[in-house]
Order: C-alpha cells, then structure tokens, then sequence
C-alpha cells in the first residue's frame, strides 16, 4: 500500500499509475470473490434441501397412493382435506376483517403516544407467541368456558389469534410505505380520511395485503399444536346430512375437525390402523400442494386485482 | 352565493371597500399560525385578486407553503396546529363558517411532486367528481375530457385513458393533477411548487398552461423560481422569516420594492 510514497523505486516511476493495481485494491477484489462465492453456496444448499425435501415428500406421497387414501371415509384423507380448507376459511373470514382494521386503525387513526406503543408491542407478543399456549388458551377460552366439545370454530379462532398480527403488521407496513402525496392528493381533492382510505390508500396496498392474508392461511394450514385442543383430533361426518344444526353435517363449524397437518401428527404417533404411514405420506404431499396452489393463486389474484385497480 | 355574501360583507366593512371586495377571492386578516409553541406565521394580511396569478415567493423556511396551506385548510391535519385571524374566501370566513370540503371543492391544490393515484388516468381524473357522487359514466366521461382539455393534455392521453397513470413523465402526472383538480371545478387553484421537480421544458408548458387557467380561475402559486414569477405572476407577495413583508403587482415589487428586506431578495443578496 506504501509502495507508492516516497521511497518508490525506478522501475515503477516509468509505469503508467493508471494502470497499476495496488495491494488494497487486490484485497478488496478477493473478499468480494470470496463473499459472493460463500454467499452462492449457502442459497445454493437451500434450494437443494429444498429440492431434496420436496422431492422425498411427493414421492413418498405418490407412492402410498391406493384406491381409498383420497376418499372421504375412515381410510382416507379427504375429510381431513375438506376440514383443512374450511378451518383455514373460517379463520381467515375472522383474521382478515380484524386484522386489516387494526392495520389501519394504527397506521392512519392512532395518535403516537403510550397506547399506541403498547398496542404494537401487543401485537408483536402476539405474533411470537407459541402455539401450543395459543392452543391451550383456545382449549380454555373457546372450548370450556363456552361449555362445548372441540369444534372447528374454536380452532379457527386459535389460529386467528396466531395470524391477526401477520395481517395487521402487513397492512401497518403496506400503507406506512405509501408516499405522502396520495393522502395529502386525496383530501385536497375534498375527500374525507376515511373515503381516502377505502378509496385510495387500501387499494394501493392490495398486493403486500394479499401477501400477508397469504402467510396468515399459510399459518392455518401448517398449524398443529393450536388445533390439537380446539378442533380436535375426530371427524365424524356423515356426506348426507346437510342440516347444519346436525354434528355430522359437514359444513357444520361446530362439530370436530381434524385437519390434515394434525392427521400426519396422529398417524406418525398414535396411528393404530394398518395404513397410517400411507396416510401420514399422502397428508404430507396434499398439504404442500394445497400451500404451493394456495400462494401461487394468491399472487396471481394479487396481481390481477391491482392491474384492475391501476390500469395496464 | 356569490353576490349575496358579498353584499353580506359589504354591509359591514365600508361602501368605498366594495368595489375592490368583488375583485377579491381571499382576503386575510391578522393570520397567526403555530405549530405547537413555534409561530410559522406572523400577522399576515394579504388580499389575492380574482382571475390574476398570484405568486408567493421567499426564501426556504419563510411561512410561504405553510401560508398556502392554510387557504385550503390542509393544516388542519397537522397534529398541534393552530391559526388565529381570518381568512375569507368570497366573504365568508374559511374556518368559520365553511365546512373543509366545500372549501376543498373550491380550493383546488397541486403539489411540488407530482402525486398521481396508482389508479387508470380516467380514474384519477373522475376521482373528485366521484367524490361529489357523480356515477353516470356519460356525465363522467364529459368531465375527464373536459379538465384534461383544459389541462393541455387531452390530445396526448385520450388513447390511453385506461392506462396507468404511474406511467407517465412528470410533466405529464403534473398536468394530469391539474386536470384533477380542475374536475373538481374549483374557483382557485393553488400551486405549490408544482413545477421544481419537472424538466425546463415540463415547466415551461406548465406555465404556459397556468397562463390560460387565470381566465376561468384565481391562481395563488408558491414558487422559489424568482424568474418564474416574474413570467407569469400579476402579483407577487415576498415572505421572509414567517411575515409577508411586501405585496404588490409583480413588476413594481420587482423593480420598485419598498422595503429593504424585498430589495435585497430580489437581487440576490440571500435567500
């Protein structure tokens, strides 16, 4: 680095200085080398264990395959397919609604100060809660205060609980990230808050919503320990009854449900039947097509919806 | 409304005040602003004339945003922000006894950046008229060609109203904020800065555009552009340090100022 100063020798004083590269320079060039070399490898891995994961779970999927595994009896999985769609719907009818309210309730309405502060510390304990305790206050809260027996509603609430501080922080960050000149354009243009919001802000922010709607159902269909005392571990259904009241009707939210994360818990652990690896297997590929159909499906809608909203 | 406010105001101030009454849309009257305990602006009176550019020009820092923001009420949603005086407009006090929006419907406002909706062209445009509950798309339709003729770009956009506005340049999302404030039908229209972030030859449209606006509207334009006001400003009112130190028509306060502060702005001793 000092070759230059004072005591440089003959030679180098008839090069050109342009053209030398010096020590410091040739650091700088190897740990940029270096990192991006490190960094190639490390996301390179994650993809290959992802690869590897995904390919090992279809497989084992695809090969306990057999006549029953999707049908809606005892043998199958497709109750606990259906439980799983409709458990994640009904949480997301509750999470949604609430979750964006509080979104923007915080992000638009609430002055800074203490209440606001602990509002969001509120919602950050919450998102970090674990859901096994989210779980059992459900089992408490839903199940044996209410006097009831374990229900899919319950379950939904356990899980809503768990997704509400997604949705809100999503729709917190979204509209915090939109430029100033949309609300000050807005109510200039003689507009109340709150038409600027419906109106202007929210539809602005319709793809990071759906993004985090998308994480919110992606937290319904994985959960496990949220639904092991809230929807239960049964399903009794019976394909006939469309009586809602009855606790065999199938749209009925009141009955128990388990979902399909929960069917590969219990059949990995205390599954008693002859095919209860097969099962597990075939749980295990199904959830992973739902989440994969699910997220591609949402950032399509996403995409769509904002293409409406913005013009081409 | 008109007639009838100002012969309201007109029984109360003296008859030699009428004549130059009618020529004005705002007056206002010993005007203190604060922002908590910071006073932004002090004692500001001032009367715009109808139908003329008004340019407000100051050094940074001097109450001339702050003041224009005031004409349209847009202070009221800064959090410990409070305004002594009055302000009227046609007569009737602004924060008295004007609701916002009505005052938002006559008071049209563009920014410094261009703030276009992420929405279609046709739908940023028809945004106020929506507002009013304008929905027959005829009457719609009629309103979004009519502003953005009037706004100078119909001729560039009528193919492509469905399109983005977030995709075009700055000139053009300027005059389309014009456009959409003109849907409004306003009878001022306020300008904030609306041409520093653009291009000279953006500006130089713009300023041409806000020429032909002063037949139908009363313009008041916040600039830092000295030039600018002295192209297309009737009158120009220096601010400095939270006080309006001098109003006049924009050649005499130019050439002629009266006070020092004025001269020394004008030829460039700070600001």
């Amino acid at each position: 680095m000092t070759t230059t100063s004072t005591g440089a020798v003959a030679s180098e004083q008839n090069k050109n200085p342009l053209t030398q590269v010096d020590a410091s320079i040739r650091h700088a060039r190897f740990s940029d080398r270096l990192a991006t070399g490190a960094l190639y490898a490390i996301s390179g891995s994650f993809v290959l264990l992802l690869i590897a994961m995904l390919s090992y779970i279809m497989y084992n999927g695809i090969e306990a395959y057999s006549g029953t595994i999707f049908s809606f009896t005892d043998e199958g999985i497709g109750n606990q397919f259906f439980n799983t769609i409709y458990l994640v719907v009904i949480s997301l009818l509750v999470s949604v609604p609430l979750g964006i309210a509080t979104g923007v309730y915080m992000s638009e309405y609430a002055a800074p100060g203490r209440t606001t502060d602990l509002l969001q510390m509120a919602l950050e304990t919450l998102s970090s809660l674990p859901s096994v305790v989210v779980g059992l206050f459900g089992y408490l809260a839903f199940v044996v205060y209410v006097g009831t027996q374990w229900n899919l509603f319950s379950g939904a609430l356990a899980v809503s609980i768990l997704s509400i501080p997604l949705i809100t922080t999503t729709t917190y960050n979204a509209l915090q990230a939109l430029p100033k000149g949309y609300r000050e354009g807005s109510l200039a243009l003689a507009a109340t808050p709150w038409e600027t919001i419906v109106h202007v802000l929210l539809p602005a922010c319709v793809q990071p919503i759906i993004t985090g709607i998308m994480l919110a159902a992606g937290r319904g269909f994985g959960e496990a320990a949220a639904l092991l005392y809230t929807a239960g571990m049964s399903t009794d259904i019976n394909w006939n009854v469309w009586n809602l009241a009855s606790p065999v009707c199938p749209l009925n939210p009141f009955r128990p449900g388990e979902t399909l994360s929960l069917a590969v818990w219990a059949s990995r652990t205390e599954g008693t039947t002859a095919n209860a690896g097969d099962v597990a297997a075939a749980a295990s590929a199904v959830l992973i097509c739902l989440v994969l159909f699910f997220s591609i499906m949402s950032r399509w809608l996403g995409r769509a919806i904002s293409r409406k909203i913005e013009g081409e | 409304m008109t007639t009838s406010t100002l012969a309201y105001r007109s029984a109360q101030t003296a008859s030699s005040d009428i004549a130059i009454q009618s020529n004005i849309t705002f007056n206002c009257r010993d005007v203190n602003l604060f922002y908590g305990k910071f006073q932004a602006l002090k004692h500001i009176n001032l009367r715009m004339e109808r139908k003329k550019i008004t340019a407000l020009i100051g050094p940074s820092g001097c109450g001339k945003s702050t003041f224009l923001r005031t004409l349209n009420r847009m202070n009221d949603l800064v959090r410990g922000c409070h305004i002594e005086g009055s302000i009227n407009l046609n007569g009737v006090d602004i924060y008295k006894e004007m609701d916002p929006l009505v005052l938002r419907r006559n008071v049209g406002m563009v920014f410094q950046q261009p703030n276009p909706f992420p929405k279609s062209i046709y739908d940023n445009v028809a945004y106020g008229p929506r507002l009013k509950g304008i929905t027959q798309k005829k009457v719609l339709d009629e309103i979004v060609e009519k502003s953005l003729r009037q706004a100078a770009i119909w001729d560039e956009l009528k193919d492509r109203l469905k399109k983005s506005a977030l995709g075009l340049s700055g000139g053009q999302q300027q005059r389309l904020c014009i456009a959409r404030a003109l849907a409004v039908e306003p009878s001022v229209l306020l300008m904030d800065e609306a041409t520093s972030a653009l291009d000279p030859i953006s500006t130089a449209r713009i300023e041409e555009l806000v020429n032909t606006l002063k037949n139908k509207y009363t313009v008041i334009m916040v600039t830092h552009n000295m030039q600018q006001a002295q192209r297309i400003a009737d009158n120009t009112a220096f601010f400095y340090m939270g006080e309006m130190v001098e109003c006049a028509d924009t050649h005499t306060l130019f050439n002629n100022p009266e006070k020092k502060q004025t001269i020394r702005y004008v030829s460039g001793d700070f600001g």
